[in-house]
């Protein structure tokens, strides 16, 4: 097996609110292969954005470790940690339109890094950023214009040339399609397929469209409440979801269909995502599970794989025990 | 007869320079226990149309110029019926993508639902309020006899939306207006959400009306659908038109941006090029030219007409003039 780009070994972060603790990142380990796109999914606050943060030394991490290329990343990012490792990983944010500064044109904004980052010549900057404005699918009349000129598929496509000019390894799009519509995602779903073969890119795609990221992912992670619930490949999990969480997601996304919409089962579904504050003991999962047996309320379910085939699905479930 | 019927709906709103187009000829219409879906892309026109049916345009800036909403046949464009009596919150309710905004932060739940009922019904504060807290049981809030008394900040997203729906449905509405209505919430609790809106419905024989960007819950939700672009209805028909014979180049556009989940199936997403126009400035001819594949040379600078395409599927689109039939069988039925 290919030695992992990023290994992540019981990630937390916690954050302290008033006497409380919110674990939004708990006990996570997850490694990613290079070139490979995993997507992150789960319920809005289950933690994705925070573990993707994490991983980029955004937000500074509560307990475990990250090796990128097999070398540990600091605990605690220096100025210096930034300046090295801004090369390697990379952002992309969900939102288009509060995420680029409205004082900056679209050339300022995504030659921005190599000022900071690099030691190249205004020339040279100036030529890099032409290049990735084409990269992306804009033209060089674009260059003076600010990010109010422009439309959420055009600004988010500034916000992905921002992030690959340093030529990442690898990079968390948190979101990178949601506030687009229908007609544009596919726009930016095919630029990024497009980034990572012909630049050999690493990516986790977090979104909350199951469909999309099943089309985009190579690999699918389930996120509820700060901990990873079930891991697989895409296509085996959205077809044959293992978790009883999964399972909800799954059946609650709507398909394009009426005739499949006309003969769906309806879930059940009950309750919704507890708080961060009050965590269960036991599966966290428990309260709103149709499954949920006695010892479900007690010990809380370690991640193990339960099927080895082409898919080594990874469930944390006492159902699969 | 359709219980609510618009037909050619222009709006206008007035801004430096000249005016925004935002509705140039929107028509659609809801039987009663049914429900109707209007998709589009943002700024399309979707808002604009139904709270021009509300009352809900301010004016100025905005100006309804065209058209007709009839309730029962009766007049209602702008909110109002023959004899000046409101139609809002009584026949038509309405709820919309951020329940935040249109409810009183400094008012308990349970007063909020009240209110309409209080108002419109005539009920006394008391009888309002074990009103309330059915309607709350009804869209199954737990605990709703304590819930009625707490603040809209107490509630999670998903209750707040439960919410607005138990004060739209307080005065039994023949129809109900949801504008995203689950745009902003998680897939788990949308399914929760719509599930309910479709058991009321069944309840009470209501007509929804549902915007929605979402063909998946257009799938699961639509009797009959209109497609918006640019400010126009382009299609409209059945669910089934619309997804298995759909008959404008912008929907079938829509259908294949997006991933279909058939097993086995290798699917490639084909994006559709472009943006739409700018409503300040629209463009003579059809709406969608810039960015059709099977754009011709008419199509420039005269505007499509609406084709009959079946009975009640109707396109906003020159390829089915007469003189283009062949090429339509060759785009349609591939
Ligand atoms: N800076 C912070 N201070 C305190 N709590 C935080 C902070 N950032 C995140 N949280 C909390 O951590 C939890 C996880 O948040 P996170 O933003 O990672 O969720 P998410 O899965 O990305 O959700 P969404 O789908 O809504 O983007 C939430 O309960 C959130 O309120
Ligand atoms: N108060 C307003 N003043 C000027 N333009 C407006 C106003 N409200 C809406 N518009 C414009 O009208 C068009 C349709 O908007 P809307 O109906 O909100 O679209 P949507 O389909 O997303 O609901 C857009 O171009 C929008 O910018
Ligand atoms: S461990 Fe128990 S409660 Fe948790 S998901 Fe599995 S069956 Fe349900
Ligand atoms: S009228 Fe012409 S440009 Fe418009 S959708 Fe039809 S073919 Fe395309
Ligand atoms: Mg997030
Ligand atoms: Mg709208």
């Amino acid at each position: 097996m290919n030695k992992p780009l990023i290994d992540i070994r019981n990630l937390s972060k916690h954050f302290d609110r008033g006497r409380h603790k919110i674990h939004a990142v708990d006990d996570v380990s997850l490694s990613i292969e290079a070139g490979e796109i995993v997507g992150l999914v789960g319920e809005s606050g289950s933690g994705k954005s925070t573990l993707g943060r994490t991983l980029l030394g955004l937000d500074r991490k509560t307990a475990g470790e990250i090796f990128y290329k097999g070398s540990k990343l600091p605990a605690v990012y220096r100025a210096k940690d930034f300046r090295r490792y801004a090369r390697s990983m990379q952002m992309i944010f969900q939102d288009p339109y509060s995420s680029l500064n409205p004082r900056m044109t679209a050339g300022e904004i995504i030659g921005e890094a190599l000022r900071l980052h690099s030691d190249l010549s205004k020339a040279n900057i100036a030529n890099r950023t032409e290049e990735w404005l084409v990269k992306v699918g804009l033209n060089i009349d674009h260059l003076g214009r600010y990010p109010h000129e422009f439309s959420g598929g055009q600004r988010q496509r500034i916000g992905i040339a921002r992030a690959l000019i340093l030529e990442p390894d690898f990079v968390v799009c948190d979101e990178p399609i949601s506030a687009l519509d229908v007609s544009v995602q596919a726009q930016i779903v095919d630029l990024l397929g497009e980034l990572k073969r012909s630049l050999g890119l690493t990516l986790l795609f977090i979104a909350h469209d199951l469909s999309m990221v099943r089309y985009v992912s190579d690999r699918m992670a389930v996120m509820y409440l700060g901990s990873l619930v079930e891991i697989g490949r895409s296509d085996r999990v959205f077809f044959d979801p293992k978790h009883p969480y999964t399972e909800l997601l799954i059946g609650s996304n709507p398909e394009p269909d009426p005739s499949r919409e006309r003969s769906r089962q309806k879930m059940h579904s009950i309750g919704e995502i507890p708080s961060q504050l009050d965590i269960p003991a036991g599966c966290r999962f428990a309260n709103r599970c149709p499954h949920a047996m006695a010892v479900c309320h007690d010990v809380n379910p370690a991640l193990r794989m339960v099927s080895h085939e082409d898919d080594e699905r990874l469930v944390a479930c006492h159902l699969y025990e | 007869m359709a219980l609510l019927e618009v037909s050619d709906l222009h709006v206008e709103f007035a801004v430096q320079g000249g005016s925004v187009q935002a509705v140039r000829g929107a028509s659609f219409s809801v039987n009663e226990g049914e429900t109707l879906a209007i998709v589009g892309e943002s700024g399309c026109g979707k808002t604009v149309s139904v709270q021009s049916v509300m009352g809900l345009i301010q004016t100025p800036p905005g100006r309804i110029t065209r058209g007709t909403a009839k309730l029962r046949g009766q007049d209602i464009l702008g909110g109002v019926a023959a004899g000046g009596r409101e139609i809002r919150g009584t026949d038509i309710a309405m709820i919309f993508q951020d329940p935040m905004s249109s409810l009183n932060p400094t008012m308990t739940v349970g007063a909020q639902i009240a209110e309409p009922l209080i108002v419109h019904r005539g009920y006394s504060h008391r009888q309002a309020m074990r009103r309330a807290q059915e309607l709350l049981e009804m869209t199954l809030i737990p605990d709703a006899a304590s819930r009625i008394n707490e603040y809209p900040f107490e509630f999670s997203g998903g209750m707040l939306q439960r919410s607005m729906i138990a004060m739209a449905i307080a005065c039994e509405p023949s129809v109900l207006i949801a504008d995203e209505p689950t745009t902003a919430l998680d897939v788990t609790i949308q399914s929760q959400i719509l599930d309910l809106m479709v058991d009321l419905q069944r309840t009470n024989n209501m007509a929804i009306v549902l915007i929605t960007h979402d063909l998946g819950v257009v799938a699961r939700m639509a009797n009959d659908v209109a497609v918006m672009y640019a400010g126009e209805v382009v299609e409209r028909g059945t669910v089934d038109d619309i997804f298995y014979r759909s008959a404008h180049p912008y929907t079938l556009g829509l259908k294949s941006a997006m991933p279909t989940n058939r097993q086995g199936a290798v699917q490639k997403l084909t994006p559709i090029e472009g943006a739409p126009p700018d409503l300040f400035d629209p463009p003579p001819g059809c709406g969608y030219y810039t960015r059709c594949p099977y754009a011709m040379e008419v199509c420039e600078a005269t505007p499509p007409i609406v084709f009959d395409v079946d009975r009640a599927h109707q396109s906003r689109c020159w390829l089915h003039h007469k003189d283009c039939l062949q090429q339509v069988t060759q785009i349609y039925r591939p």
